[in-house]
C-alpha cells in the first residue's frame, strides 16, 4: 500500500437497525483509480454499507473519510457535490421525464457548480448527449424514462451517474435485469469510465466481478470477511463457505 | 440491442440537433403565446361590457392566487391546504396599513407582500419537516390558526363582518397624478399588469435550471438529492416564493376591490386555489387563469340557469357545478390546458 491518502476510508463504521447490526465496525479503504467489487451473500451488509457512504442513511457510529476530509456528518447532497455519485440498486430514474431531461438534472447539478462553464442550454445539451451516447441511449433520447426497457432504465441510471462526472462512482448491483449481450457492452463501459473514476461495484454476477475488479472485498453478515485480488479470493475457504453455507449445527 | 437501435433511429428523427435548436423554438413559441394571452387580455377591456368587465378584471387577480399556488402544488408537487393564510397575509397586510396607519397604497402592496413572504418563510420551515398528508394537515392547522386570529383581533380586522377600505384611501399619487383604484378601468389595467408581471416571472421560472430542480423534487425526491440538489432549500424557496406570489394578489384584492374579511382566510379559500389549478391544469403556466376563469364563469352561468328555470325552488347552484366538474374531470383528467398539452401541444409550458 502506498502511504498516500486513500480516496475513501472508513474507520469503525458501524450501522444498526434495531438489534440487527447490519454494518459492524468496518475498516474500509479504497485507493484512487481502483475498481474494487463487493461481493457478499444476501443480507451482508453491502448496500447498507455503500449507502452509509453516500450518505442515504446516518451512521450509528464511526467515521468516513473521502478526499483525505471527514464527511461523516455532511448531508447527502453535499457528499454527491464532493464527487460521490451512487446507482441505485432499485432503478430510480424519473419515470415521467425523458431520458434526455434525466441526464439533463445530472449535468445541471454538475455545470452549476463550474462558473466558467455556465448552464448555458448549449452546454447541458451537447454534455447531455454525451452521456448518453456513452451508454447507447442517444436515440432514445426522448423516449419518456419509464416506457423504456428495464435494462435501458439501468443504462440510464448509470448514465446519470456518469454525467456527474464523479471521483468516485458507487454502482449497486448495475447489471441485475441485463441481458448478457448487454453485460458484455456494460464491461466495456465500466473500464471506460474507469479511466476517470474509481469505480465501487456491487456485483452478484461472477464473471462481471472477475473480469472487472482489481481488488475485491467480501461481506458477510456485516464485517469484511475477506479482501484481496481476485484469485486470492477465489481461492479463500472462508469466502467459500459463506456462499455456500456452513454445515448444519 | 444494436439492430432494434438502429431500427428505432430510422424512423425517428435524430434527437441529437433538436435537443439544442428544440427548445429555442418551443421558448419562440411558448413566449409568443403568453404574449397573445396578455394582449387578448388587454384588448378585451375596450370591448366587454361592464359587468363582465370587473369579472375579468377580479378573475385575473385570483388567477395570480391560483399562479402562486401552481408553482408549489403544480411544479413542486407539494399539496398544500392553507394556502388562504398567504392570500390573507397580504390581503390583511396591505389592508390594515392603509386603513389603520394610514400607508400609501405602493407601501401598503409592499407590506402585503413582505407578510405574505415572511409567513410562508416560516411555515415552510415548519411544515416542509413532514411530507404528503401530513404537510396537508400541517398547513391546513396553521391556515386555521391564522383564520381564527383574524377574527380573535375583531377590534382591527372587523372579524368575519371585515372592513370595507374607503375609496380616498386606495388611490395612488404619482408624477403629479392621481390613480383612483376604484376606477374600473384603473383597477382593470391594475390587475393586467399584476397578472402580465407575474405570468412573465412564472414563464422564466418554471423554464429556469431552479424549475426544472422543482419538476425533478417532484418526480422522484430521492433521486434528486442523489444527483446533489438540496431538495430542502428548493422546497422552502418553493414555498416563500408561492406565498408572496399569493400574498401579492391579496393585497391587490383589498387595495383593487377595498373588502378586507376574514372569509378570505377560511379553509374555502385554501380550496379553491386547488380546484382551479386542477381545472386548468396543474404545472401549465397558463392553467391557472383558464382554471379560475372557468370556475367563475361555471358558478355565475349556473346561477342564472337555475334562475331562469327553476325560479323560487331555492336549488344551490352547486349542483350543477358539481355535474360540471366530473364532466371535466372525465373528459380532462389533467385539467383543460394539462390535457391540451398531453395530447396535442406537447410543447406547451
Amino acid at each position: 500500500m502506498a502511504a498516500v491518502t486513500p480516496l475513501l476510508e472508513t474507520s469503525v463504521l458501524s450501522r444498526s437497525f434495531g438489534g440487527l447490526r447490519a454494518v459492524d465496525a468496518v475498516n474500509f479503504s479504497l485507493e484512487s483509480g481502483e475498481i474494487r467489487a463487493i461481493i457478499g451473500p444476501n443480507g451482508a451488509g453491502k448496500t447498507t454499507f455503500v449507502s452509509l457512504v453516500c450518505g442515504r442513511i446516518p451512521p450509528t457510529s464511526g467515521a468516513i473519510r473521502f478526499a483525505g476530509e471527514d464527511i461523516t456528518m455532511l448531508p447527502a447532497h453535499r457528499r454527491v457535490r464532493r464527487g460521490i455519485a451512487y446507482t441505485f440498486q432499485i432503478t430510480s430514474v424519473y419515470a415521467n421525464l425523458t431520458a434526455f431531461d434525466n441526464v439533463a438534472l445530472a449535468v445541471q447539478r454538475r455545470l452549476l457548480d463550474e462558473p466558467q462553464e455556465k448552464a448555458s442550454r448549449p452546454a447541458l445539451a451537447a454534455a447531455t448527449m454525451d452521456a448518453l451516447e456513452r451508454l447507447g441511449l442517444a436515440e432514445r433520447a426522448d423516449t419518456i424514462a419509464g416506457t423504456l426497457s428495464y435494462g435501458h432504465q439501468r443504462l440510464l441510471e448509470v448514465a446519470m451517474g456518469l454525467a456527474l462526472k464523479p471521483r468516485l462512482l458507487i454502482l449497486d448491483e448495475p447489471t441485475q435485469g441485463l441481458s448478457d449481450g448487454e453485460i458484455d457492452n456494460f464491461i466495456g463501459l465500466v473500464r471506460d469510465m474507469a479511466r476517470d473514476s474509481t469505480v465501487l461495484l456491487i456485483e452478484h454476477n461472477m464473471p462481471v466481478v472477475m473480469a472487472l475488479a482489481g481488488r475485491i472485498t467480501v461481506f458477510d453478515a456485516g464485517r469484511i470477511l475477506a479482501e484481496g485480488a481476485p484469485e486470492v479470493i477465489r481461492a479463500d475457504p472462508a469466502v467459500q463457505q459463506a456462499y455456500l453455507g456452513t454445515a448444519a449445527t | 440491442m444494436t439492430g432494434e437501435a438502429g431500427a428505432v433511429a430510422a424512423t425517428r428523427k435524430p434527437r441529437h440537433r433538436r435537443a439544442a435548436a428544440g427548445s429555442r423554438m418551443t421558448a419562440g413559441r411558448a413566449v409568443a403565446l403568453h404574449a397573445g394571452v396578455i394582449a387578448l387580455l388587454f384588448v378585451l377591456q375596450f370591448v366587454l361590457p361592464a359587468y363582465h368587465h370587473g369579472v375579468l378584471a377580479r378573475v385575473m387577480v385570483l388567477a395570480v392566487f391560483a399562479m402562486g399556488y401552481n408553482l408549489l402544488f403544480g411544479y413542486a408537487g407539494l399539496l398544500s391546504l392553507g394556502h388562504a393564510m398567504f392570500f390573507a397575509a397580504g390581503l390583511y397586510g396591505a389592508g390594515l396599513s392603509v386603513y389603520h396607519l394610514g400607508w400609501s397604497v405602493p407601501a401598503a402592496f409592499a407590506g402585503g407582500i413582505l407578510a405574505g413572504l415572511v409567513l410562508s418563510t416560516l411555515i415552510g420551515l415548519l411544515a416542509l419537516r413532514t411530507t404528503g398528508v401530513a404537510f396537508m394537515i400541517v398547513t391546513m392547522m396553521f391556515a386555521q390558526v391564522f383564520y381564527l386570529t383574524t377574527l380573535y383581533f375583531n377590534v382591527w380586522t372587523g372579524g368575519d363582518q371585515g372592513i370595507v377600505v374607503p375609496q380616498p384611501l386606495r388611490s395612488v399619487t404619482a408624477f403629479g397624478g392621481t390613480l383612483d383604484l376604484t376606477d374600473p378601468a384603473t383597477r382593470y389595467f391594475a390587475a393586467l399588469g399584476l397578472f402580465t408581471l407575474v405570468l412573465a416571472a412564472m414563464l422564466a421560472l418554471v423554464r429556469s435550471p431552479h424549475g426544472r430542480v422543482l419538476v425533478a423534487i417532484r418526480e422522484n425526491e430521492q433521486r434528486t438529492t442523489m444527483l446533489g440538489y438540496d431538495t430542502f432549500a428548493n422546497k422552502l424557496a418553493a414555498v416563500a416564493v408561492s406565498g408572496a406570489v399569493c400574498a401579492a394578489a391579496g393585497a391587490a384584492y383589498a387595495l383593487l376591490f377595498g373588502y378586507v374579511g376574514s372569509s378570505f382566510a377560511s379553509v374555502q379559500y385554501s380550496i379553491l386555489p386547488l380546484l382551479w389549478v386542477l381545472l386548468g391544469g396543474a404545472a401549465t403556466t397558463l392553467g391557472p387563469l383558464v382554471g379560475t376563469l372557468f370556475m367563475y364563469y361555471l358558478i355565475d352561468i349556473s346561477n342564472d340557469l337555475l334562475a331562469a328555470w327553476a325560479p323560487g325552488w331555492n336549488f344551490s347552484s352547486l349542483g350543477i357545478v358539481g355535474i360540471a366538474l366530473i364532466l371535466l374531470i372525465l373528459f380532462f383528467p389533467k385539467g383543460l390546458l394539462g390535457t391540451v398539452r398531453e395530447r396535442w401541444l406537447t410543447w406547451l409550458p
